[in-house]
């Protein structure tokens, strides 16, 4: 059964038809030619798919598009402005944060979410103290990131440009 | 995956009629767990019924102190919350210790404690499972039992032929935070609104396996309440798992001490619902909370637990392991109090 629904990427706005069956994934990949989010499982456990969906990180594979018409997606592509690259990206290089890059479009967005979600003052499972302000320790990056996973596991490499992204101020972009 | 009609109905009473009125309806929440049944073939709807956007997305002051979390708060903005982490550590630190931050983004209220087992066979439609296909038996009976149940499995059982058996645990990390702060359900259904104390939910299989929970078909969860905590009150979630992060767990244990003779506690991984441990409260109230005294409330709490053999040694470690979490859980809750 098909739907019309309008879904802004990257700061478009596409309006497209999908069947009800369709995943933002599936919407992004095959039908608006966006083919950064990846899909590792298509069951939500790995993170390759991961979008920013009005401006929090979330899994794509387990998001139906017509549940999110209307919807603000940023993928890793539309992070770059201006030609310039994401601070969350610039560290990915800077820190060597990757080897092949399957799992990167899905890492950069799930960090730049981690660093607004630091900056918010959000918890996590490591912080030390439930109702103090988080601090990015590499406990904290680790934690944070861990529904990334990384087939060449690049982990340690990730946790130091997640760090120097948030040292650099880069969270508040998105 | 199975063709279906998507619906986002006016309000919530539309959305109660459109279930109650079409046998194969179902709710949607963030879809995190459902989603994935659709591709599974487990879950197989012709009308998928969109309530994130008609449930509530506050949580509300309750006039007796306590807070009311609609059905669509993600599970991020709980554990987000100033009010949460304060009052309600056991709460925030459960939400945490489950699933990730873009899944939780996504999860709902009600879609958490809502989520069905993660029983490998059950998300196997190869193989037989009294839950997904009611009489077909139980695959999980003697064979990969890490993460099934020890409680609430009657004596008789389990036999992997019998339409009854069902040792599946419950997945949920929230549910059981809920179910040791007395949390009260709020139920909008075809007859009205009820409430259900957060405990009673979730069943045991008994003669239908099928059902998690006394939810009646069209019912649709609208808030979840907390009663206030007793002053003084400090409350944990313990979690332990295969892996420190993102993994389900093999037990976990929440627990709400009020000075040295109140304690109350639920356990995670252990049974087909969050298990309020009532034996062994019984038995510590009045205090004084000893090693031992813990010790012997948790021998009597599991006297009837029926360890399963299976794939690598079964599951029988978790006797000792939910005894040890309890005790090492107390300590560290009593310590910090006395601190
Ligand atoms: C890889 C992975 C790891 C995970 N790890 C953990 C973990 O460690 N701990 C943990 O606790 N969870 C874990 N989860 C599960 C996750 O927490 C749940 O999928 C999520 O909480 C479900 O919420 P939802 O809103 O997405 O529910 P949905 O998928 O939308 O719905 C779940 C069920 O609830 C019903 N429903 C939804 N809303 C309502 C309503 N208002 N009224 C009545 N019925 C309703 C639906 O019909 C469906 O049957 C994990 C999930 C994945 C994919
Ligand atoms: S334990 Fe329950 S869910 Fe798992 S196979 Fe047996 S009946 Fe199915
Ligand atoms: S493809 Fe979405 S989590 Fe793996
Ligand atoms: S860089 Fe290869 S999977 Fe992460």
């Amino acid at each position: 059964m098909d739907a019309e629904i309008t879904l802004t990427v990257d700061g478009v706005p596409r309006r497209l038809t999908v069947d009800t069956r369709t995943t933002l994934l599936d919407a992004l990949r095959e039908r608006l030619g966006n083919p950064s989010p990846k899909k590792g499982c298509d069951h939500g456990q790995c993170g390759a798919c991961t979008i920013l969906l009005d401006g929090e990180r979330a899994l794509s594979c387990l998001a139906l598009a017509v549940a999110h018409d209307e919807a603000q997606v940023t993928t890793a592509d539309g992070l770059a402005a201006d030609g310039a690259l994401h601070p969350v990206q610039q560290a990915f290089i800077d820190r060597d944060a990757f080897q092949c890059g399957y799992c990167t479009p899905g890492q950069i967005c799930s960090a730049v979410g981690v660093l607004e979600e630091v900056r918010r003052g959000w918890p996590s499972h490591a912080s030390p103290d439930l109702t103090a302000d988080p601090q990015l320790s590499s406990e904290e990056v680790a934690e944070r990131m861990s529904g990334n996973l990384c087939r060449c596991a690049a982990y340690v490499n990730i946790v130091a440009a997640v760090q120097q992204a948030g040292g650099a101020g880069g969270g508040s972009r998105s | 995956m199975k063709p279906f009609a998507y619906a986002r109905p006016g309000d919530v009473t539309e959305a109660v009629r459109t279930v109650a009125g079409e046998p194969a309806a179902v709710f949607l929440g963030g879809g995190t767990n459902l989603v994935d049944h659709l591709k599974l073939g487990i879950a197989r709807p012709d009308v998928v019924v969109d309530v994130r956007t008609l449930t509530s997305r506050e949580i509300t002051d309750l006039e007796d102190g306590g807070l009311r979390i609609g059905a669509a708060v993600t599970n991020s903005a709980v554990a987000a919350d100033r009010r949460i982490r304060e009052r309600y550590p056991v709460l925030a630190e459960a939400l945490l210790a489950g699933a990730t931050g873009q899944l939780r983004n996504l999860a709902t209220t009600a879609g958490n404690p809502l989520q069905r087992t993660r029983c490998v066979y059950f998300q196997d439609v190869t193989t037989a499972c009294n839950k997904r296909e009611p009489g077909s038996g139980c695959s999980a009976v003697g064979g990969y039992t890490r993460y099934s149940a020890i409680l609430g499995i009657p004596a008789a059982l389990p036999d992997p032929t019998a339409p009854e058996t069902c040792i599946a645990t419950h997945p949920s990390d929230m549910a059981v935070a809920l179910a040791v702060v007395d949390a009260q359900v709020q139920v909008l259904g075809p007859a009205g609104a009820r409430t259900i104390p957060f405990v009673d939910l979730h069943r045991l299989p008994g003669e239908d396996p099928s059902r998690d929970t006394v939810l009646d078909h069209g019912e649709l969860v609208t808030a979840i309440d907390l009663p206030p905590l007793p002053a003084g009150a400090r409350s944990v979630y313990r979690k332990v798992r295969d892996r420190a992060s993102y993994a389900f767990a093999l037990v976990s244990v929440a627990a709400v001490v009020v000075g040295e003779g109140d304690v109350r506690l639920a356990f995670g991984g252990v049974a087909h619902k969050p298990w309020r441990a009532t034996r062994a409260e019984a038995i510590l109230r009045g205090g004084p909370l000893t090693q031992d005294a813990v010790r012997a409330a948790m021998a009597a709490e599991l006297a009837a637990a029926q360890p399963q053999p299976g794939i690598d040694s079964g599951n029988g470690f978790k006797i000792p392991l939910l005894t040890r979490t309890v005790v090492a859980t107390l300590r560290d809750l009593t310590q910090a109090a006395g601190a």
